[in-house]
């Protein structure tokens, strides 16, 4: 039986809690090769840019993105599509929450699309996105 | 069409970049999936790389003498726009096939589309470049297409 078998519309991604610290931002930054001054030089970020702190980086919430399905997925099936928008910015410290639902199942394709978001602590979308997975 | 794209700035959609090869190492995969909060064990040893790993990998290495005074590097690839303020942008991605240490895999950068829109504020300038990574052999491994939006 395949795990598709086993979802339905409406199911919910486990999701996951996080709170970036600078250290982490910093590692993020390094890897990437990114010296954009919002994420590290705070009087720069609030002062010039007008940001309440250091500002996260969009693409390592969008990397949230596919852990979120990926934990859900396992070794079931693959990431075939993501879509994403940067919505708002989030600052360091903040808790942000990476959530997902199942939007649709299409058991001759054996695929199923999802919808998957993160939230800031105000309950606000800062990043919509949906995601398409491929069962084997 | 908008008053803010001239002719001149829409003939540079189909524009290309210089193609770029990497490789894939385990080291940088295990950078990535520390930086990332990866809890998938393939990740964090580096035995395949998490799916967003290539943004990391075909990220510009520029010199310092290189960066604008808010530390940002210059995409050669995009014209001078009569708007400057960049907002939020979205990104669609079609994943084809992961990536694993030892792969060497190829970007290709082109402008595939420049359009405006007006927003409550005036008018938008959107544009979308679309990337194409293959490995050596050229199978696909994925397609990115990054709008950005101006104001």
């Amino acid at each position: 039986m395949s795990r598709l078998d086993q979802i339905n519309t409406g199911d919910l991604l486990p999701g996951r809690e996080y709170k970036t610290d600078n250290v982490q931002l910093f590692f993020y930054n390094a890897v990437l090769w990114n010296a954009h001054r919002i994420h590290y030089d705070y009087h720069y970020a609030t002062q010039v840019e007008g940001y309440p702190g250091l500002v996260n980086a969009g693409p390592l919430m969008g990397d949230w993105l596919t852990q979120c399905v990926n934990e859900w997925l396992g070794d079931d099936g693959q990431l075939q599509s993501l879509q994403y928008s940067n919505r708002r910015a989030s600052i360091i410290g903040e808790v942000l929450r990476c959530c997902g639902r199942v939007l649709s199942t299409d058991q001759d394709a054996k695929t199923a699309q999802l919808e998957v978001q993160v939230f800031n602590a105000a309950d606000e979308v800062i990043i919509p996105g949906t995601a398409t997975v491929s069962f084997y | 069409m908008g008053s803010l794209l001239t002719p001149e700035l829409l003939a540079n959609i189909g524009r290309t970049a210089a193609p770029k090869k990497e490789l894939v190492t385990r080291r940088d995969i295990r950078k990535y999936a520390v930086a990332t909060g990866q809890r998938v064990q393939k990740f964090i040893d580096g035995d395949e790389a998490p799916p967003m790993f290539y943004i990391p990998l075909f990220w510009d290495v520029v010199a310092l003498e290189q960066l604008s005074p808010d530390g940002v590097s210059m995409d050669t690839l995009i014209p001078e726009f009569p708007l400057k303020r960049a907002m939020a942008g979205g990104l669609e991605i079609e994943f084809y096939q992961s990536a694993f240490p030892g792969d060497w895999l190829i970007a290709r950068r082109t402008l595939t589309d420049i359009y405006e829109k007006q927003g409550r504020s005036g008018p938008l300038i959107f544009y979308q470049v679309t990337m194409e990574i293959k490995t050596v052999a050229g199978d696909p491994v994925l397609t990115e297409k990054a709008t950005r939006i101006l104001k």
